[in-house]
């Protein structure tokens, strides 16, 4: 199967400082990917170069065939990638309804708009409830869930997550996980950056591992789950 | 001290405030939105005036039918000093853009002084000398006009930036500009469009001003002062800060010169400005410290 996402050598810096250094990744469709790695090791600058946030130095970025990189984040988004950042990075003083519309564009159908944010309420009936709250006034887990439900307004073909699970509860992170597999059985292909490596691993269906701004290592869930340096390194076994 | 005296100084400030209102709402947008303080403000604010000035005397325009035109005029001058200038510097140091805007300020100055020369003006209107009297009181008609119109441009703004899409992604940017940029928004268009419409506010309270006060090309940076006071005041980034903030000035001005002497009345803005920062650094609406 061709891929929907391929990132191809890219190099990646902030400055002086190369973050990442040569990586390289697939997504094919409908697949969830896990890019794990510990802190600095590149992986929310992989998910913001491919965002066009930052411009990247070498390598290069395909979607669907077509070049991504050089383009603005907003074109990005227009091609079908949305990005739910690390620490969501909502609207506070806006509604969470504000919040949710502001994700399918300024330029969107209001029809298709009205339908997306159905299946938004359906995905996380809390939001529902909590329509006309201030985005900043929600709980972490609920913030999480405006931030995937304003990604999913764009109606992407690829859904990027950073950090998703970060400061969430554990019962809430499983939750939000489960929200992830039901988005994925819609057909959506999901990238996904954690912290929480087994976590990651148990949702996707293959993963890359990311250390020092490169690749070491990348392969089916069970291969990676059954891998002796991971095991080693990030799930403490 | 006279209470009707007294009375009269407030309504006076009260009504006077609209154009500081309108004035300071334009600046808090601009500053919300892009984190850039426009030193200029006060200068395209005079610039208003002028164009108000112009028009009546060239024209017979009254300014308070004028003052759409000159808000359309400053919107574009506002336009082009984002797309050409402050847009290059969005990403520098604060001081680079202080920098940036004082240059501007003093261009839009001089540029003044050459065109229009020194003297102090003032716009003629039908309404200037009109009055009318509700018992011991009276209400000047061109201050009651001024704040009626200053009131419905707020409110148009008001309504502007919470019910349209575009209002609506100004609000997203001003409130976390990260956020809007990951979300796919047109951040470029939106600075545009909100440094045109700060102009386009300040430029409207210059035309309605032009009316009501004396105006020379050096009065605009005491202006810009004002603004600024205005704005910390309110509390920074808060539109409805903004505009209270603007009639409280006013009339601690309106107050201060008749308690104190007319030459004094800034120094009571002032005195507001460093209680505030006293007990209220965040300014009287402002939600979080910066």
């Amino acid at each position: 199967m061709s891929a929907l996402l391929r990132v191809d050598a890219i190099e990646v810096g902030y400055g002086d400082l190369t973050a990442v250094r040569g990586a390289s990744l697939e997504v094919r469709p409908g697949e969830i990917v896990a890019l794990i790695g510990s802190n600095g090791a590149g992986k929310t600058t992989t998910l913001r170069a491919i965002s066009g946030l930052l411009p990247i130095r070498r390598g290069c970025i395909e979607f669907e065939g077509d070049r991504l990189d050089g383009l603005q984040p907003s074109k990005v988004v227009a091609r079908g990638i949305a990005h739910v950042p690390e620490g969501r990075q909502l609207f506070p003083t806006m509604t969470l309804l504000e919040n949710l519309e502001l994700g399918a564009g300024a330029g969107a159908p209001r029809a298709g708009k009205a339908e997306s944010l159905e299946w938004v309420f359906q995905l996380f009936p809390r939001l529902r409830e909590r329509q006309r709250q201030l985005a900043g006034t929600l709980s972490g887990g609920e913030q999480q869930m405006v931030a995937i439900g304003r990604g999913l307004m764009a109606r992407p073909k690829l859904l990027m997550l950073d950090e998703p699970s970060l400061g969430l509860a554990p019962v809430v992170v499983r939750a939000i996980f489960d929200n992830l597999l039901e988005i994925n059985r819609k057909g959506m292909a999901i990238l996904v950056v954690e912290q929480n490596v087994l976590r990651a691993l148990q949702l996707s269906h293959r993963g890359y591992v990311l250390e020092n701004g490169q690749v070491v290592l990348d392969g089916l869930r069970e291969t990676l789950l059954a891998d002796g340096h991971i095991k080693q390194a990030y799930l403490g076994r | 001290m006279d209470p009707i005296l007294l009375g009269q100084a407030a309504l006076n400030g009260f009504l006077f405030g609209g154009v500081y209102s309108l004035m300071a709402v334009g600046l808090s947008l601009i500053f919300g939105v892009m984190r850039v303080i426009n030193i200029a403000h006060g200068d395209m604010m005079v610039w208003g005036s002028y164009l108000a000035f112009i028009l009546a005397f060239r024209l017979g325009l009254d300014p308070f039918v004028s003052f759409v035109l000159c808000a359309a005029a400053l919107f574009c001058l506002g336009v082009v000093v984002q797309r050409g200038l402050v847009n290059r510097v969005l990403n520098a140091p604060h001081e680079m853009q202080i920098l940036l805007m004082l240059g501007v300020a003093l261009v839009l100055e001089n540029l003044a002084l050459v065109v229009f020369g020194p003297d102090t003006r003032r716009t003629e209107s039908a309404y200037g000398l009109a009055t009318v009297w509700f018992g011991p009181i009276f209400v000047d008609v061109a201050r009651l006009i001024t704040f009626a119109l200053a009131l419905a441009l707020s409110c148009a703004l008001y309504l502007f930036l919470f019910r349209s899409d575009l209002g609506k992604l100004i609000r997203a940017a001003a409130d976390n500009g990260y956020g809007a940029l990951v979300i796919g928004a047109d951040v470029e268009r939106i600075y545009t469009v909100a440094f045109g419409i700060g102009a386009a506010c300040v430029g409207a309270a210059g035309a309605l001003m032009s009316a009501l006060l004396p105006f020379s090309p050096a009065a605009g940076f005491a202006q810009t002062v004002t603004s600024f006071n205005i704005v910390i005041i309110g509390g920074m980034g808060s539109l409805l800060g903004a505009f209270l903030g603007g009639l409280i000035v006013a009339v601690a001005e309106s107050l201060g010169a008749v308690l104190l002497v007319p030459s004094l009345k800034e120094l009571v803005g002032f005195v507001l400005l460093v209680l505030i920062l006293l007990f209220r650094p965040q300014g009287l609406f402002g939600g979080k410290t910066p």
